[in-house]
């Protein structure tokens, strides 16, 4: 018996409820999708959008989506970097998560066209000029970068499913690359690992700085902020940090994982998120400070669409779930439990949607010209293309989890036999002496 | 090159709305249903802008008729993935339909929102006695139009004009809105020549530029007395 069986465990067995969770996702997705296809036959005439509403519901969630993969990729990079020890049972669901979630988000602003057969005219006669060739470039090279940084610390745990044989041999033969566990080959894993650690982190950076710079770059009031590429990343972060604490307690609930996924695990992360949310508070402040004070006309009529006007309710809704709910949650002991964090997680993961929100619809909705005030009002349709999309994340998780481990167990092990020692080296190194 | 304006003389406007309904004729701009129309979705290229704006102790009810403004600088050109919208050397800004990916990019960068869009397949009128004009392509739904300056009538009068091998006299090239304002107060004509009417109505005291400080340099402006904007 293996120390980290139950690690292997859902790969082998697959209970009821699980194709009960998979069969009514898979229902919405087959729901979405006829709904898609029907507004490729008719047009985007079924969505809410209009003039001067351009944008809608795709693009809110485009951004939102495009946010949550941060948490993947980044976070693990930044814990690998860091050396920070606990990493290790998170590092993989991130990856997962970044991987997942960047085929949905990038999948959205093709959602979003009037005439999606002619795609391709973004190949073939793009102009590098417009920020959504940036986007089409960072978010391919992301996705490249976060898909090779997920596949190469899967090969050892590939591996040990392969010698374990029973299903699929041929693909975990294949996908284990001929991994033996020798020496050199671990030499050039770890080389490969930490090449890549370091090449991520800017991207993953270029990427919610160039989607930012999509409304950035117009002269929208509203929109036309220096602030906005670290405003959007920070708040990618933020809402990647909540997703990931999410997923991970779900996947503790029902793979029975308390032992891994400790509650010192939840409380680093609840740290972090409390951190982020206090920065993210900051941008925001900032933000509609020096646009009160500085109270350009246009810039006013767009802060009181969002302040007092019909998108009041959102807007506060989102100080609150972004900051009020978990400041007063994080910052006390007492409320700092699981159920405690669970919460401030859901409340970032629907304020951050609502930032997006708030920030795409009322600059649309106010625009210069004396033209009457923009409204709108998502359809069934958006609002099911939004569930099709949460549903392709779950499904997406599940179905990863019953072919690998999706907790790294080569990395625990080695947590087990080597960490104490170095880290133990590692201060020795930093205190004084020889 | 020429680059072609338009002068709106506010003070000789009616509001008759004739200008949108040449235009929505002359251009094949789609007929839209009445509760779509009334969702935000109605197509005119040349709008009709209703302004409030308080003098003293009344109110006063200001109607602006809006084409595309055409900007020296668009920022709508900028943004565009495909290039299927650009600026032309004699300063029109056009939009290529059939290579307009949909993504609406350009309307949301337009601060005058001056562009519309084909949210469903555009229907037209069935009548015998009115048929979409021949000169102007048809659109297909899930892309952006706007006012092109009637520019299939400026390619007609560049024919005429090179076969006789002179320049375009001014108040040769004219819009629909133009033709059928029954007050003139439509002056379209080359901003470059010197002698144009439009050049003239350029350096008057009472030309008011929307966004002005945008430094976009819209190609369309407007005259009137009232000092307020």
């Amino acid at each position: 018996m293996d120390k980290d069986e139950i690690l292997f465990k859902p790969i082998y067995e697959t209970g009821r409820g699980f194709y009960i969770t998979f069969g009514i996702l898979a229902v919405i997705l087959l729901w979405a999708l006829a709904m898609y296809i029907n507004q490729v036959m008719v047009g985007l005439g079924p969505t809410g959008m209009n003039q001067p509403v351009t944008w809608g519901f795709y693009i809110v969630n485009f951004v939102f989506f495009i946010g949550i993969s941060h948490a993947g990729t980044l976070i693990s990079a930044i814990l690998r970097l860091s050396k920070a020890e606990w990493r290790r049972p998170i590092t993989r669901m991130a990856e997962v998560i970044t991987a997942i979630v960047l085929v949905i988000g990038g999948l959205h602003p093709i959602l979003d066209l009037g005439r999606p057969d002619r795609m391709m005219n973004l190949l073939e006669s793009g102009r590098l000029q417009s920020p959504l060739l940036w986007d089409v470039t960072s978010i391919t090279a992301y996705f490249t970068a976060s898909t090779v940084y997920l596949y190469l610390p899967m090969i050892p745990d590939i591996a040990r499913i392969r010698d374990r044989g029973g299903k699929l041999k041929w693909l975990y033969t294949f996908m284990a690359w001929g991994w033996q566990g020798t020496e050199y080959q671990q030499k050039v894993l770890n080389r490969a690992i930490n090449i890549l650690m370091v090449m991520v982190i800017p991207i993953a950076i270029s990427v919610h700085t160039v989607i930012s710079y999509i409304f950035s770059m117009t002269l929208q009031p509203g929109w036309h902020s220096t602030i906005f590429g670290p405003y959007f990343v920070v708040g990618a972060i933020f809402s990647g940090i909540a997703a990931l604490m999410i997923v991970m307690m779900t996947f503790r609930k029902v793979y029975h994982l308390e032992t891994y996924l400790k509650e010192i695990h939840f409380r680093y992360l609840s740290t972090l998120l409390l951190i982020m949310s206090l920065i993210w508070f900051y941008f925001t402040f900032s933000e509609y400070l020096t646009g009160v004070f500085g109270s350009e006309a246009h810039e006013m009529e767009v802060i009181k669409y969002k302040f007092s006007g019909p998108f009041a309710p959102f807007f506060w809704g989102m100080v609150l779930c972004n900051f009020v709910l978990p400041v007063t949650i994080l910052s006390f002991r007492k409320f700092r439990t699981m159920t405690g964090i669970f919460v401030a997680s859901v409340a970032v993961v629907i304020g951050m949607w609502l930032e997006r929100l708030i920030i795409v619809v009322p600059s649309l909705a106010s625009p210069r010209m004396d033209v009457p005030l923009g409204i709108y009002v998502p359809t069934i349709l958006e609002w099911s293309l939004f569930a099709g999309g949460i549903a392709v994340f779950v499904m997406g998780f599940m179905l990863f989890s019953k072919f690998f481990p999706i907790i790294s167990i080569w990395e625990i092990e080695e947590g087990r036999s080597h960490a104490a020692k170095e880290v133990e080296e590692r201060i020795a190194s930093y205190l004084p002496g020889p | 090159m020429p680059k072609w304006a338009m002068a709106i003389d506010l003070d000789k406007c009616t509001g008759c709305e004739s200008c949108m309904i040449a235009c929505k004729v002359e251009n094949n701009v789609a007929i839209v249903d009445p509760e779509q129309a009334q969702a935000g979705r109605v197509m005119y290229w040349m709008d009709m802008m209703t302004a409030y704006e308080s003098e003293d102790t009344q109110v006063v009810r200001r109607i602006v008729p809006k084409p595309c403004f055409h900007c020296d600088e668009p920022p709508c050109t900028v943004v565009c993935p495909v290039g299927a919208t650009y600026r032309n050397p004699e300063g029109i800004v056009a939009q290529v339909y059939h290579r307009c990916i949909g993504c609406r990019y350009c309307m949301a960068a337009c601060p005058y929102t001056a562009k519309v869009f084909n949210w469903y397949a555009p229907k037209w009128l069935e009548d015998s006695a009115c048929r979409p004009n021949p000169d102007v392509s048809l659109r297909m739904s899930g892309v952006v139009e706007k006012c092109s300056f009637c520019s299939h009538r400026l390619q007609q009068i560049k024919e005429i004009a090179d076969l006789e091998g002179r320049r375009i006299e001014d108040g040769e090239y004219v819009t629909a809105c133009q033709e059928n304002c029954p007050t003139d107060a439509i002056v379209f004509g080359d901003i470059e020549d010197k002698d144009s009417s439009v050049y003239k109505l350029s350096k008057s005291y009472r030309v008011k530029r929307y966004m002005d400080d945008l430094d976009v340099k819209p190609k369309v402006f407007y005259l009137s007395r009232r000092t307020t904007e």
